[in-house]
């Protein structure tokens, strides 16, 4: 049975509150709708001649700020978090700003001959022209547009995430945030027992007691099938089914490439994966190895006394998830000391699980980003 | 009825015969879809949400494997017009409505660079005002580039009239329902060609010429908006990012 994307189930979601529509006009005003739409009678816009185009002056839009969290913030609140957000374009590189493009803007490049043209750039009339939004990257004689808000672009040998959808002969489809979905064969996937075999009819028949339909995964991306899908492969023992957790999606932009994608922190007992996709988790901790153990334990279990994931462990996932949530609705890349940080700042103020996806720790979040970013960029100064 | 006053020169909304409606578009509304955008022109109001390019859900509609597939919905909402609408989707408008924007934005997106994918684009009308067509399109221009499906160029639509022998641009539903010529043209900004004309009743044809000529200068101001709306999105999610 095919679950579609959209009716996606929501594994335990404990503090989880997702605010999910839009605002009409609500009297809270939230912080997307433009400042200076002044509202009164329509003050019509004169079509002139495109090059000087006579438009009614509309202040800065808002919008990337606040896209998944619906939050109604006070005056003194929508004041500090302008503020902290004006902190953060300020410190944030010129050149940064100065190489923003929109679909059909021309590129500027010097060197008109020997210019690869890279991803989301097209050649039109022999001028260098954007097809995505994005921010223009050099790098030596290739030119190319970075997106923002794309879908995953994978490579060979990421981390990802990922929910299955189908079990189809000798393979799984799983949903991961790209154009197709990936897929994971019977033979990239290490048998519960761990022996090294060919994978025979019965193992496949028994594929649906590996993984089911909904079970989430971490894997790792093979290569790609000539159709352009993905392939995945989760022989190592870090790889598989993950349980007892929270996943969660963000934009897959805010995830960057590193060394490590698996972390385990200790203080809390909990492991935080994050996805190149997008797509992170964090669940309980669980011991590398255990498989075998497992398997075991099993048959013992006769009446259903499991072990459930301590309360306190419950909560610092929560935390965390929270924390993840609220970097992500702000837009800030994600990184392992970041979210860290914002779960710590949370206990240090007090701020209750629930409340973190709150106005006050979003506006807090936003300024300590903002006072973070600007002692880095003094201490970068001052060592110079 | 007299649609612009002779003495005045104004029109019924107070608009002088080559002016606008006010544009607003806000990007970023539906939290789910992966491009999502809010538009407005005066009184009508369109929101869009882009999905894509994800699995092709029914194989069989998959024609060509080498492209992506678009689809388009366009629905308008019970509450948009004055009396509350009976069937919002299934009715030979929409679907004409459906198709038009459908055709209008494959023209402009590389559909080859997403082979085996499909892109979704719904738009519904929260409030009908007169040009509902057009800035369904400007609004599914902004969800897509806000989805980051990569297009050759912004689309976008503007309708005009031709009422009491003047040229009008941007009709609203009064001027609309006068009975007279409408003609919605869209096209593509930058590169200058047109992807959409679409007439209601009839014009001699030099007075054509000079409704659509005013008709293409709207959408070229309309193009102006999108692109700083779009440009002012992009580099604060850049600053943002850190």
């Amino acid at each position: 049975m095919r679950v579609s994307s959209e009716t996606r189930p929501n594994p335990s979601g404990f503090g989880h509150v997702l605010l999910g529509f839009l605002p009409f006009r609500t009297s809270a005003l939230p912080l997307h709708a433009t400042a200076c739409y002044s509202g009164e009678g329509p003050a019509p816009l004169r079509a002139q001649c495109a090059s000087s185009a006579y438009l009614c002056s509309r202040g800065p839009q808002r919008a990337g700020a606040m896209r998944d969290l619906q939050l109604s913030l006070n005056q003194t609140q929508r004041v500090r978090l302008e503020a902290a957000l004006h902190e953060l374009q300020s410190l944030a590189p010129a050149a940064a700003a100065a190489a923003a493009v929109t679909v059909a803007d021309t590129i500027p490049v010097n060197d008109e001959d020997n210019i690869l043209k890279g991803h989301g750039t097209s050649d039109q009339d022999g001028e260098v022209v954007a097809t995505l939004c994005g921010v223009v990257e050099r790098v030596n004689k290739l030119v190319y547009v970075r997106t923002l808000r794309a879908r995953y672009k994978p490579e060979v040998g990421d981390i990802i995430v990922g929910r299955v959808i189908e079990i189809a002969p000798k393979r799984w489809r799983l949903e991961i945030n790209f154009s197709q979905d990936a897929v994971l064969m019977l033979s990239s996937m290490s048998l519960p027992d761990g022996i090294q075999r060919r994978r025979t009819a019965v193992d496949e028949l028994n594929m649906r007691s590996i993984f089911e339909e909904n079970d989430v995964i971490c894997a790792e991306v093979r290569g790609f099938q000539h159709d352009g899908s993905l392939h995945l492969q989760a022989r190592s023992q870090k790889y598989g089914k993950l349980e007892r957790g929270q996943l969660l999606i963000v934009p897959a932009y805010l995830v960057k490439r590193r060394k490590q994608h698996f972390h385990h922190l200790e203080r809390y007992d909990v492991d935080l994966i994050l996805g190149c996709n997008g797509f992170i988790w964090v669940g309980e901790h669980v011991v590398v190895g255990e498989n075998t153990d497992k398997i075991e334990d099993k048959p013992a279990l006769s009446s259903e006394v499991e072990n459930f994931t301590p309360l306190e462990t419950r909560k610092h996932i929560c935390r965390l998830a929270n924390a993840v949530r609220v970097l992500s609705a702000l837009g800030f890349t994600l990184t392992v000391e970041l979210i860290i940080e914002t779960a710590e700042a949370s206990v240090s103020s007090n701020v209750e699980i629930n409340a973190m996806l709150g106005a006050e720790f979003f506006v807090h979040t936003a300024e300590a980003e903002a006072k973070r970013r600007a002692d880095l960029l003094r201490k970068k100064s001052g060592a110079r | 009825m007299e649609y612009v006053n002779p003495l005045t020169g104004f029109r019924v909304d107070g608009r002088r015969p080559n002016e606008m409606r006010q544009l607003k578009g806000e990007i970023g509304v539906v939290a789910k879809a992966d491009g999502s955008a809010l538009f407005e022109m005066g009184n009508t109001r369109v929101i869009a949400a882009v999905y894509g390019p994800r699995e092709v859900q029914n194989k069989g509609q998959q024609v060509n494997s080498k492209e992506a597939l678009v689809r388009c919905e366009y629905r308008m909402a019970e509450f948009s017009t004055g009396d509350r609408r009976r069937k919002p989707k299934g009715d030979r408008r929409s679907t004409e409505i459906s198709l038009v924007i459908r055709q209008t934005m494959e023209a402009s997106i590389l559909t080859h660079l997403m082979p085996r994918s499909q892109i979704d684009i719904f738009v519904q009308v929260l409030q009908a005002d007169g040009g509902t067509r057009s800035a369904c399109i400007n609004a599914a221009t902004l969800a897509l580039a806000d989805a980051g499906i990569p297009m050759r160029d912004i689309v976008t639509s503007c309708s005009a009239g031709y009422l009491c022998s003047i040229p009008l641009l941007d009709l609203n539903y009064i001027e609309d329902s006068a009975g007279g010529p409408d003609v919605t043209v869209g096209i593509l900004a930058k590169m200058d060609k047109v992807t959409l004309l679409q007439m209601d009743a009839k014009l001699p044809m030099d007075t054509f010429e000079n409704v659509m000529e005013l008709a293409i200068e709207g959408c070229k101001a309309i193009a102006n908006y999108i692109r700083e709306v779009l440009l002012e999105n992009t580099k604060q999610l850049e600053c943002q990012r850190g």
